[in-house]
C-alpha cells in the first residue's frame, strides 16, 4: 500500500516532468486562470500545499482524535447523491477527525456504476462527492481540507453487469 | 534513487513517445448482414497466392462489413477471371452477382503492382480499372484504398476503409488497473499504442486533420485534457483545472476545443481557443452540462444537460447563444454526435431494453434505436456517415461493436484481452 502510493507519486512527478519537457512552447494551460484552485498541475498528492494558504497554524487539537476512521467508503442508491442515513455516522466520524486534525487533507473520490455514458457519469460521481463535501462543511470541516475528484465509472470496485456489482460501485471513497 | 528515477523516466518516455507497436489488435465478427445488401463478387487476384495479404479477401471483408454489399463466397464462384476480357457476364448473372471485382498482383522491385477492375454485370460494362504500385508492407493499405474506390464507384459515397479508430483498453479492478490508448486501422488491425497508464484514460477525440488526439488522462491522479501529436508523440496538457476536465471535442476547423469543466462548481460547457488558450463559457446553469459535440458546419454545439431532470440533448447556437432541447423520447438521452450531413444525430438512449445507440432525425424528431445490447456506449460515426462504432458488452467483457447507420448490418471487434471501449472514428486521412 505504502509502496504503491510512493510509486504513484513518483510516476506523477515524472510524467509532469515529461509533459513540461515537451511543451516548451508554453502550450500548457495549468488552470491558473480565474484564480481557481489548481488540482492537477502541482505535485499531485492531496494536501501538498497548493490548495490553501490559510492552513498554517490550525493544527491544534491534533491529539483529540488522532486516527483516521476505519470505514472510508460510503454507498449510494441508483441515480442519487443523497447521503443514506446509515452512513451519516461514518461521515460524522470523518468530520470529527478532520476538525481535530487541521493538517489532514482528504480527497473525496466520487464513483458511479457502469450504466450510462462515461462523461455524464463523471458528472454524477462529482455530484456524489460534492454531497459528501457539503455534509462535512456543515459539520464544521474547513473547505481547504477537502478536495473532490470524480472517477465516474472508470474505477469500478466490482465487475459485472449485475445489481450487486453496481451497488458496490456507486460510492464515495475518503482518500487521505 | 537517481538510477531508479532515470529508469522510470525512460519508461515514461517510451509510454507516450512515438507510437509503439503493441499487440492489441481487434478481430472482426460479422453479427448481422443487411437484407438489402447488393450481391457482389471479389474474385481472388491472380498472383496473389503466398503474399503476406490476400488483397481480394481484404476487399471482400471491407465490402461485407459496410452492410452495403453481400460478397459471394469463393467456393460458389464457377470461374476466376483476372481481367475484364476474361469475364463471362452471363455466368455471373446466373449467380445473381450485380458487380464483379477482378485483378492481379505482381512483384515489382521490392514492392507490388496491383491491377484491378470493377464491372457492372447487368450492363456488361467496366466501371473502374487501375494499376497501382505499393511498397513492401503496404499491401493491406493498398487493399483498403481499392475498397474505397469500389465503394464510391457503386454507391456514390466516399469509402471510409482507409480510416482509423482510436480506443481505450482497461484491465483489472479498483486500485489495480491498467489503461491503454490505441489507434488501429478501421478493421481493427495494425494497432499502435499511444499511451499507457495505471490511471484512467477516456474520451479520445481526433483533430479534424487526423494528426492529433485530445483525451482525458488521470495520470496525475486528477483529470486533465491532453493534446497529443500522433506522428511525433509530443503532447501538451491543455487544461487541468480543479474538478472535471472532460469530454474534449474539436471544432471542424481544428482551432477550438469544446469541453466540460466543473471549476465553477458544476460541469459547464466551455470552448477553448487552442492557439490563444482563451476560454469562452457556453452554458450557465446549476445542472450538469457535458459531452459537447460540434455541428459539421461549426455553427452549433450539441451537449447533454440534466436541467430538465434527467439527461437530455440540447443544441447551442454559437451566433445567437440560444439553446434548444432536441430529445424528448424517454428520460435518458446523452452524448449526442452529429451525422456528417448534419441532418441527424446519434446518441445513447435508455429504454426498457437498457442503454442503446439511437439515431434521431432532426427534422422530424423521430428516434430509432439501432443497437441491440443492454449496455451500449460511446457511439462514433464514420466520416462518410455509413457506420457507427460503439462500445458494447460481450459476456463480461467490453468490446467494440459497429452498426450501419440504418441499423441493418452490424459487426463486432472483440479483443483477446481486457475491455475495449471509447471508440473514436477518425476523419478521412488523406
Amino acid at each position: 500500500m505504502q509502496l504503491k502510493s510512493y510509486a504513484r507519486t513518483l510516476a506523477v512527478a515524472l510524467s509532469l516532468a515529461f509533459v513540461a519537457g515537451c511543451s516548451s512552447s508554453g502550450g500548457t494551460q495549468d488552470g491558473v486562470m480565474d484564480g481557481s484552485r489548481d488540482g492537477a498541475a502541482g505535485t499531485g498528492t492531496a494536501g501538498s500545499g497548493q490548495i490553501s494558504g490559510s492552513r498554517m497554524g490550525d493544527g491544534a487539537g491534533q491529539q483529540a482524535d488522532g486516527r483516521i476512521p476505519q470505514q472510508r467508503t460510503i454507498y449510494f442508491e441508483f441515480d442519487s447523491d443523497r447521503i443514506r442515513s446509515e452512513f451519516e455516522p461514518v461521515l460524522a466520524s470523518h468530520a470529527r477527525y478532520l476538525r481535530s486534525n487541521g493538517n489532514a487533507r482528504v480527497v473525496l473520490q466520487g464513483h458511479t456504476d457502469e450504466r450510462g455514458t462515461r462523461e455524464y457519469n463523471m458528472a454524477l460521481g462529482e455530484r456524489r462527492a460534492r454531497s459528501v463535501e457539503r455534509f462535512l462543511g456543515v459539520q464544521g470541516v474547513s473547505p481547504s481540507q477537502v478536495e473532490v475528484v470524480s472517477y465516474g465509472e472508470e474505477r469500478p470496485a466490482a465487475r459485472g453487469p449485475n445489481e450487486e456489482a453496481y451497488a458496490q460501485n456507486r460510492r464515495v471513497v475518503f482518500a487521505y | 534513487m537517481k538510477a531508479l528515477m532515470t529508469t522510470w523516466l525512460a519508461a515514461m518516455l517510451l509510454m507516450v513517445g512515438s507510437l509503439a507497436h503493441a499487440q492489441a489488435n481487434l478481430t472482426i465478427e460479422i453479427t448481422r448482414g443487411s437484407d438489402r445488401a447488393t450481391p457482389v463478387a471479389v474474385v481472388p487476384f491472380a498472383g496473389g497466392e503466398n503474399l503476406p495479404e490476400d488483397v481480394a479477401q481484404v476487399i471482400h471483408d471491407n465490402l461485407e462489413r459496410s452492410g452495403y454489399f453481400a460478397p459471394l463466397p469463393r467456393d460458389a464462384m464457377i470461374e476466376q477471371p483476372s481481367e475484364s476480357g476474361e469475364v463471362r457476364y452471363r455466368d455471373w448473372r446466373a449467380l445473381d452477382v450485380r458487380y464483379l471485382v477482378v485483378g492481379r498482383v505482381s512483384q515489382e522491385g521490392s514492392g507490388y503492382s496491383i491491377q484491378f477492375e470493377l464491372m457492372d454485370v447487368s450492363g456488361e460494362r467496366r466501371m473502374l480499372g487501375e494499376v497501382l504500385t505499393t511498397p513492401q508492407g503496404q499491401l493491406r493499405k493498398a487493399s483498403h484504398h481499392i475498397s474505397d474506390q469500389i465503394f464510391e464507384a457503386i454507391t456514390g459515397i466516399r469509402g471510409a476503409f482507409s480510416t482509423r479508430i482510436a480506443y481505450v483498453t482497461a484491465q483489472g479492478v479498483g486500485d489495480d488497473m491498467q489503461f491503454g490508448l490505441y489507434v488501429a486501422d478501421a478493421d481493427g488491425r495494425n494497432s499502435q499504442q499511444v499511451l499507457s497508464s495505471v490511471e484512467p484514460i477516456l474520451s479520445p477525440a481526433w483533430s479534424p486533420d487526423g494528426g492529433k488526439l485530445a483525451y482525458v488522462s488521470f495520470e496525475t491522479e486528477r483529470p486533465a485534457i491532453y493534446i497529443q501529436n500522433l506522428a511525433s508523440g509530443q503532447r501538451v496538457r491543455a487544461t487541468s483545472f480543479e474538478g472535471i476536465n472532460g469530454a474534449p471535442a474539436w471544432s471542424p476547423d481544428g482551432r477550438k476545443l469544446a469541453m466540460s469543466l466543473s471549476k465553477d462548481g458544476q460541469p459547464e460547457i466551455y470552448v477553448m481557443d487552442v492557439g490563444s488558450q482563451d476560454f469562452q463559457r457556453i452554458t450557465n446553469s446549476s445542472s450538469i452540462d457535458t459531452e459537447p459535440s460540434w455541428a459539421p458546419d461549426g455553427r452549433s454545439l450539441l451537449f447533454t444537460s440534466d436541467r430538465s431532470g434527467g439527461p437530455q440533448i440540447y443544441r447551442h447556437d454559437l451566433a445567437s447563444g440560444e439553446q434548444e432541447r432536441l430529445t424528448f423520447t424517454g428520460n435518458y438521452n446523452a452524448r449526442g454526435r452529429f451525422a456528417p450531413d448534419g441532418e441527424s444525430i446519434f446518441l445513447i438512449h435508455r429504454s426498457n431494453n437498457g442503454y442503446q445507440v439511437a439515431r434521431q432525425d432532426l427534422d422530424s424528431g423521430r428516434l430509432v434505436v439501432i443497437s441491440e445490447s443492454r449496455l451500449d456506449e460511446s457511439p462514433s460515426v464514420a466520416p462518410n456517415g455509413t457506420m457507427v462504432i460503439f462500445a458494447t458488452q460481450q459476456g463480461n467483457s467490453g468490446v467494440l461493436g459497429a452498426v450501419s447507420a440504418d441499423g441493418r448490418a452490424s459487426f463486432r471487434l472483440p479483443s483477446a484481452q481486457g475491455d475495449v471501449r471509447e471508440p473514436a472514428w477518425s476523419p478521412f486521412l488523406n
